[in-house]
């Protein structure tokens, strides 16, 4: 088999990649979609590149089942490393396809905005006069050679604007919820007040025609032409409704002893991947533990998604990352032939991961069914958003080590205990991942959570160190029965793993009385990794007081980072305030700097308000963080100034770097709250509260 | 009929009375920028002027609108030439998603229409009122200061 990207391989048609328009411009397709993560940017600057045009002249089409590639789930912070390989190994073979339509020798020819000069031309020639609205008719089967880096004019030099910001800074409305069809319903589901509840009655004669509401179980919609109209009429049903609470929520025990009292199995790590073997039996002189609560993802829109059931066709407008797996997840659900679901994506509110999209989107459809021929925008409300997306599962990690005589890492253990971080739709599975499922009569049940068992996936997730140790032992411990609903939050188990790595490290440091920078080179051989934390101890001009460090490689094969995080400490309040971080990063070839910078520190702002203020709280009856006030989050006024450098290399592959700060900036942060105050702080979030513990202790 | 001062032009609308402002803009007059996040003013994605002040229309009742002069996103910009502060914020790639993105844009007009060199602290005080999960928030004040100088 050729080493081509696998998205080629899937969709080997060159006409499904790639269009030069009549009017000159170049349509190039993506199956991966715009999270705000600037992806459709990215996309936009690889083509450019590699046909050598101007980016303005590269149309990017994303995301609709049936028309561009499939290319799976937007997740991982893969899209960069797959779609953008695929897209500029499409490009290099139109462009050599275009050009050995007029030479013999089109290696001779140069290409400048689209114009084609060179030896045999008769006179310059452009893609347009060769190909436009020509199909190419070409089946990928072998890679074609791709423009060397050295020549790169486009990618990872200027300031290149985001192609999705302009209509949002004019108020053009491109997200799901701004949708808008003729005789549209707008609805609204009442849900009960936690999974375990179930409806005995709910009274729907006070809605009245036009206005529509249905009951399928304990799923509950409420329809109307009139949005506000559908949301009153949602509030007084759910008044109405009358629920039996079946089970309880375990909320007796703090989080990390209930995930070790529900271990169900343990699986030594060797070279990222889990082991069906027993654990070593280890004793270590030095210990800490490391833990998270359950995380929300928090998105700023409440999820949504449109649908539409007419002809036979059911046609789903959803902000979901993976429309293949939504529609497949469809038919299984509503018995329907997936060939009659269309799934057309539209930007939501950014996700970070798994949040409620999907979900959405079945109850979308689900809707529309009961309202056949009308187009149905539905909406989650805040408090649905923050009740029933899943979270981002809470994890303990336990650390040991052994130091030697001179002061080095003898034995590292590293136990790491977490729930599923995967709860995606999973079609073609006996269960089914979506709220909706639950609820409705003839349904099914969520699906048995069972350990994931390739590299890096979610629980043991850089749980590998990046530094190297004589002997180690990385155990992944696998927990079932959670409280709450979990699935994928930006950088699944990376975060807490790294954290307690990098917060161990400057605990052992601390032991045999070594700076924390020295301390880590002494165990890194990784010269990417060094060059990372050599930049950014300059950037900061040194790790002093208040200060503390962060590094790791995401997945250990994606993106570096390094951070620097310094802090100012109330020392009456407890109230910490970080005042400053430095990162410096190492993504491979630059694609997007700035799309890269504004990732990594949006990544880095993100883990500041995980590691500062969250927690999902919860009791036995429900969730109880259901707004902004119950699960605060970082403010404007609590923003650190940010300063970022990348190291570029052009030579090499891309990185993905999307989730690559959220676990060194963790590290980083509890760091420097220990060089400012002395206080060591093992357990998220760092509220005063969580200080006064960790300094009584 | 509730008669409104919409981006300077007066615009009769039929909603009833208790309906939240934010829902007539969306639903009654095409104003798709004001975004709904929390209905319970916690985020700021909704926000408008009313009268020149940011004020977030989410729990605004129609009937208390129908007095102020109201702007929205779509009332800063003269045409196609965007005002100061959203060129600053686009020209930066000051956003992720974009989902908080319109109403920091009209909290941070209002503010520069009172005070056209804001410091640090007024910018991040004005913008306090806002929530941003993608973390965008450092280059929001960026492009903001930026502007200020
Ligand atoms: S929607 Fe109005 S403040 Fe959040
Ligand atoms: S840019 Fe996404 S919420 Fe602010």
């Amino acid at each position: 088999m050729s080493n081509l990207p696998g998205s080629l391989i899937r969709t080997p048609d060159l006409d499904r990649w790639i269009a030069i328009e009549n009017d000159g411009s170049i349509t190039v397709s993506t199956g991966k979609v715009e999270l705000g993560q600037g992806i459709l940017t990215a996309i936009q600057l690889i083509a450019a590149e590699e046909l050598d045009v101007d980016p303005d002249q590269v149309h990017v089409r994303s995301a609709e089942t049936g028309i561009t590639p499939n290319e799976m789930v937007t997740a991982g912070s893969m899209s960069v490393e797959t779609s953008g390989a695929a897209v500029r190994q499409a490009c290099a073979w139109a462009r050599r396809l275009m050009l050995s339509e007029v030479s013999d020798d089109p290696a001779q020819l140069e290409v400048s905005n689209g114009v084609v000069t060179g030896p045999g031309l008769n006179a310059p020639t452009s893609y347009t006069e060769i190909q436009a609205g020509t199909p190419f008719k070409f089946q990928i089967v072998d890679p074609t050679q791709e423009k060397d880096p050295s020549k790169y004019k486009v990618l990872g030099r200027d300031n290149h604007a985001r192609i999705d910001l302009e209509d949002k800074i004019r108020g053009v409305g491109v997200f799901v919820h701004d949708l808008e069809f003729p005789n549209m319903l707008h609805a609204r589901i009442v849900r009960p007040p936690s999974y375990h509840h179930r409806l005995e009655t709910v009274d729907l004669t006070q809605i009245e025609a036009p206005d529509l509401g249905f009951v399928d179980g304990s799923f509950i919609a409420v329809m109307s032409t009139d949005e506000y109209r559908a949301t009153r009429l949602a509030e007084s049903v759910g008044n109405m409704a009358i629920w039996t609470q079946t089970r309880e929520i375990p909320a007796d025990k703090p989080l990390p002893d209930y995930l070790v009292a529900h271990e169900a199995s343990a699986f030594p790590i060797l070279d990222n991947v889990p082991q069906d073997v027993p654990p070593r039996s280890l004793t270590t002189a030095i210990n800490a533990v490391y833990s998270r609560p359950y995380l929300m993802h928090g998105s700023l829109g409440p999820s949504a998604a449109a649908a539409q059931l007419a002809d036979g066709i059911l046609t789903v407008w959803s902000p979901s990352q993976g429309i293949e797996l939504i529609r497949h997840t469809l038919a299984q659900l509503l018995a329907m032939d997936a060939k009659t679901i269309r799934v057309i994506y539209v930007q939501g509110a950014g996700c970070y991961g798994h949040n409620g999209a999907d979900d959405a989107t079945v109850d979308a459809a689900l809707c529309a069914r009961a309202a056949p021929g009308r187009p149905v925008l539905l909406k989650w409300s805040r408090a649905d958003e923050h009740q029933w997306e899943p979270y981002g599962p809470a994890m303990r990690v336990g650390m040991g080590a052994n130091l030697s005589g001179s002061g080095n890492v003898d034995l590292w253990t590293h136990d790491v205990w977490s729930f599923s971080h995967v709860g995606r739709p999973a079609p073609g599975r006996s269960g089914m991942d979506v709220v909706a499922a639950w609820h409705i009569d003839d349904g099914f049940q969520p699906n048995e959570p069972t350990p994931r068992l390739g590299s890096e996936s979610g629980i043991h997730r850089n749980a590998l160190p990046i530094y190297e140790f004589p002997d180690q032992q990385i155990v992944k411990r696998f927990v079932t029965d959670s409280p709450l609903r979990t699935s994928a939050l930006r950088s699944l188990g990376a975060q807490c793993n790294v954290f307690a790595i990098e917060s161990f490290m400057d605990e052992l440091a601390l032991a045999v009385d070594t700076d924390p920078l020295t301390f880590r080179m002494r165990h890194l051989r990784d010269t990417r990794a060094i060059a990372v934390l050599e930049r950014v101890v300059e950037l900061a001009g040194g790790v002093s007081d208040s200060r503390g460090l962060g590094l790791a490689q995401y997945k250990n094969r994606q993106c570096y980072a390094a951070v620097v995080a310094e802090v100012v400490v109330d020392t009456t309040t407890a109230e910490v305030r970080v005042s400053h971080l430095w990162i410096a990063a190492d993504a491979g070839r630059v694609v997007d700097r700035d799309g890269l910078i504004n990732q990594l520190e949006g990544g880095a702002i993100q883990a500041l308000s995980w590691c500062l203020k969250e927690a999902v709280a919860f009791n036995r009856d429900g969730v109880t963080s259901r707004d902004w006030e119950t699960y605060p989050i970082l403010r404007f006024n609590e923003i650190p100034i940010v300063e970022t450098d990348i190291i570029d290399h052009p030579e090499l592959e891309s990185l993905g770097a999307g989730e690559a700060t959220q676990g060194p900036t963790s590290g980083a942060l509890a760091n420097a709250i220990h060089s400012a105050t002395g206080v060591r702080v093992r357990h998220l979030p760092f509220t005063p509260e969580r200080l006064r513990e960790a300094a009584a202790d | 009929m509730t008669e409104l001062q919409l981006n300077g032009e007066s615009i009769a609308v039929e909603a009833i009375e208790t309906t939240p402002l934010a829902y007539v803009l969306r639903n009654e007059c095409g104003i798709k920028s004001v975004k709904l996040g929390c209905e319970a003013e916690q985020c700021g994605a909704c926000t408008v002027l009313a009268d020149d002040r940011p004020v977030p229309s989410c729990t605004l009742a129609l009937s208390d609108a129908s007095e102020r002069r109201l702007t929205t996103l779509e009332g800063l910009a003269r045409g196609d030439v965007l005002s100061a502060v959203q060129n600053a914020l686009l020209t930066s790639n000051a956003s992720q998603c974009g989902y908080c993105l319109s109403g920091i844009a009209v909290a941070a007009y209002a503010l520069f229409q009172t005070n056209a060199h804001p410091t640090h602290n007024n910018i991040v005080n004005a913008l306090d009122g806002h929530l941003c999960r993608c973390g965008a928030h450092p280059r929001v004040i960026r492009a903001l200061e930026q502007l200020a100088k």
